[in-house]
């Protein structure tokens, strides 16, 4: 029995050496390119959107004149659904063998994809292209990381003010044309018909609340040279956190239905008739014209402090990106300008609705169909982009802007604590993305 | 070297003859095979259990060493040992301590109710006829054969403020459950005991079935009230089947994650209703922050192995023996 425990114990050890050995530390993969083929097959990475047929035409036609153009290239398209896209995505930089050689992505992601390792850097080939020069600022913020670009953008997506035209006629009212107005008119329309938000807000709206601080000149971070310091708890931040919050209440979107809101969920309000305003994207145009306020609303920009002015809107949209451990750089490089090149962008917003990226494509397709226009001016305006720092995407996954406004909204902090901690917070981020 | 030999060949004196008595090849004594041949039967156990249990949670403490976020994972960055940088940094934020102070009360009271439902209800259904049981078992079941997810939806669904009819047949207008922290993990804490209450009930109905009749016929017989037969019969008869359903429903309900993210979108309004292991998704997965993750993983083991050692040893101490 002794003599047994004396053996047991050294193979115990051995065993557990041999474990130790064979796996000492968690897997990190080697991401970098090896070679740059110049033919074999591109695989590329598209989102899945809801009726997505359109767009597989766009890209077929698109994806065919690359294989025209270069001989012995082939590209094979995979539809990956949005929901999952994150972990999609993150699989493929770990494990480069298996993965693609584009990929589509929200443009807030760039810097944490950049980070991660997993984005080509494609500067050269970027300056380099005509059509390019035409692409919008906000745009091309959105595929920058520290001067460097990191994909071409392939649409954007803008939000402004959703109104209900025939709640407003009844009232005798016009749309707003201030944010003091709009604050006004989200009451006054709650308090003469009780049963409808005056305006649709929602707690966890980010992008929704975005521009009431911009509007005020306030900014969620500011840029000190190689990282961001937030600023969301500055003077004129403050006011804009101030006029947003001061919309949930009682008066207009009682806090107990409202604090818990997304996006989402605000647009759905209205799309459903139980609000009179909205900030919806031209993205959710589909799904407002399925509810029941069909014909019953139009959109203006959403607007700024000044009378007559337009507040700055956040870019959304995605962007096309090469990866880093592609091997065949140079025709991911051309394939990727082919999808998001002015062609391409054009017959895209006539297939899905998605606004060009490209000023003047912009202006050409705004005169075909006249919805999008207050999109186009809201970015005529001058839309903006969040910080384009790798530890954006841990602000949003913590939930730290959307925290704030629920604390300010549900009463439990004022505007000076809840910012100067969601300040802290997102300093903490930056400082651990270095 | 030559015990070696000796382990190695253990097997095959007894699978070759079948024998146990039959004397070993060299120089070992019959004392000495007694003492491998248990080491033999459990080694697939151990196997499994080392690569299931052992492997992994050596991987989870490990990287909660290191730093290890999604630039490390996929080669953009190189992996740094951290030492105790992210427990250090785990333990400097105040919402964990408040995070954790949530869930310890939380589960707490979800131990509780659970056991109490569950023992009540187990305490019914050996008064009950047949019909009444057989509906009940088949009510319990059903409840615990739904998945915690489509639990929670419907559950949300029933205490919508807008379209749930709990609030229209309770006359609450358009209350909102998940406004308030109190109402939300209220609103949680019945979801949670609604599906783990049939386990409860379930063994603990098993264990009465298993006591004497005579037993439980003589104490009523003296007059006992059903209380004090629970107290002073059944109860410590079913001491070791209670004290297993009480381990299995701390560790059950300090683990929540499904209910909390479901009902409350992922931990409430401003973060009111998170629990630690929703927190630990927070951090690990939805910000890519492994290694963060890896370290609140660490600390809830050690809690819940302390928890579970603390209270085997109360239990031992009144003279159980397990």
């Amino acid at each position: 029995m002794k003599l047994s425990a004396r053996i047991a114990a050294p193979a115990a050890a051995l065993v557990l050496a041999g474990l130790t050995a064979t796996a000492c530390a968690p897997g990190t993969s080697d991401t970098d390119a090896t070679s740059d083929d110049k033919s074999g097959t591109l695989r590329v990475w598209l989102f899945q959107e809801v009726g997505n047929k359109p767009k597989e035409k766009v890209v077929d036609a698109a994806v065919a004149a690359f294989e025209k153009s270069h001989e012995g290239a082939k590209v094979k398209i995979e539809y990956i659904p949005v929901d999952t896209r994150a972990e999609r995505i993150k699989a493929a930089f770990n494990d480069p063998k298996s993965a693609p050689d584009l990929i589509e992505y929200g443009n807030t992601d760039t810097a944490g994809y950049v980070k991660d390792g997993g984005l080509a850097d494609i500067s050269d080939a970027f300056a380099a292209w005509d059509e390019a020069k035409d692409t919008d600022p906000a745009a091309k913020q959105s595929v920058t990381v520290g001067g460097k670009v990191y994909g071409a953008p392939l649409f954007v997506g803008v939000r402004a003010l959703y109104y209900r035209t025939d709640v407003f006629e009844d009232l005798g009212i016009e749309p707003p044309k201030s944010q003091d107005e709009l604050i006004a008119t989200a009451k006054k329309v709650h308090k003469e018909k009780p049963d409808l938000y005056g305006l649709a807000v929602g707690g966890a709206y980010t992008y929704g609340a975005m521009p009431f601080i911009w509007a005020h000149g306030g900014e969620l971070a500011d840029e000190t040279g190689v990282t961001y310091e937030a600023a969301i708890n500055s003077e004129k931040a403050r006011k804009g956190i101030k006029a947003y919050t001061s919309l949930f209440g009682d008066d207009n979107c009682p806090a107990a239905k409202c604090a818990a809101m997304g996006g989402n969920a605000t647009v759905t309000a209205f799309a459903s008739g139980k609000a009179a305003m909205a900030i919806g994207g031209d993205f959710s145009h589909a799904a407002v014209e399925e509810g029941s306020v069909k014909g019953k609303y139009a959109v203006v920009p959403l607007p700024g402090v000044e009378k007559g002015s337009i507040a700055p809107a956040f870019a959304g949209g995605n962007n096309i990106g090469v990866l880093k451990s592609s091997a065949h750089r140079t025709l991911a490089v051309d394939l990727m300008k082919q999808l998001t090149g002015k062609k391409t962008q054009a017959e895209m917003f006539d297939a899905m609705g998605f606004l060009p990226t490209y000023t003047d494509v912009r202006d050409t397709v705004a005169k075909k169909e006249p919805f999008v226009e207050p999109f186009v001016n809201t970015l005529g305006a001058g839309a903006k982009f969040v910080p384009a720092s790798p530890a954006w995407g841990q602000i949003d996954a913590s939930l730290i802007l959307p925290t704030m406004f629920q604390e300010i909204a549900s009463g439990r902090k004022d505007v000076a604590t809840a910012s100067d901690d969601a300040a802290k917070k997102m300093d903490a981020a930056f400082a651990d993305a270095g | 070297m030559t015990a070696n030999t000796t382990a190695y060949k253990a097997p095959e004196t007894t699978g070759a003859g079948g024998t146990p008595a039959r004397p070993p090849r060299r120089r070992g004594s019959p004392l000495r095979r007694t003492g491998w041949t248990p080491w033999l039967y459990l080694l697939p156990a151990l196997v499994t259990l080392g690569g299931l249990l052992v492997y992994p949670i050596y991987q989870l403490g490990l990287i909660s060493f290191l730093e290890y976020t999604q630039a490390q994972v996929s080669g953009g960055e190189p992996t740094t040992f951290v030492g105790f940088g992210n427990y250090a940094d785990l333990f400097g934020d105040s919402q964990f301590w408040q995070v954790l102070l949530a869930t310890v009360v939380f589960a707490a009271t979800c131990v509780l109710a659970t056991l109490f439902v569950g023992c009540a209800l187990a305490v019914l259904l050996t008064r009950v006829r047949a019909l009444p049981r057989l509906v009940l078992m088949m009510a319990a079941l059903g409840a615990w054969a739904t998945p915690a997810i489509t639990g929670s939806t419907v559950w949300v669904f029933l205490f919508d403020p807008d379209f749930g009819p709990v609030n229209k047949v309770l006359g609450l207008g358009d209350f909102s459950w998940t406004y308030g922290r109190y109402s939300a993990f209220a609103l949680v804490l019945l979801e949670v005991l609604w599906c783990s209450f049939p386990f409860v009930m379930v063994t603990v109905y098993a264990g009465i079935r298993a006591i004497p009749t005579e037993v439980l016929e003589a104490a009523s017989l003296d007059g006992a009230s059903q209380w004090r037969i629970w107290r002073s019969v059944m109860a410590p008869m079913l001491r070791p089947i209670l004290i297993v359903v009480t381990i299995q429903s701390i560790i059950w309900d300090f683990k929540v994650f499904t209910q909390i993210y479901v009902m409350t979108n992922g931990g409430g309004i401003a973060g009111q209703n998170l629990v630690l292991n929703v927190y630990a998704y927070q951090k690990a997965f939805a910000s890519s922050q492994y290694s963060l993750g890896s370290a609140i993983g660490v600390v809830m083991l050690v809690i819940l192995l302390a928890v579970t050692l603390v209270y085997l040893r109360l239990v031992r101490r009144q003279g159980e023996e397990l």
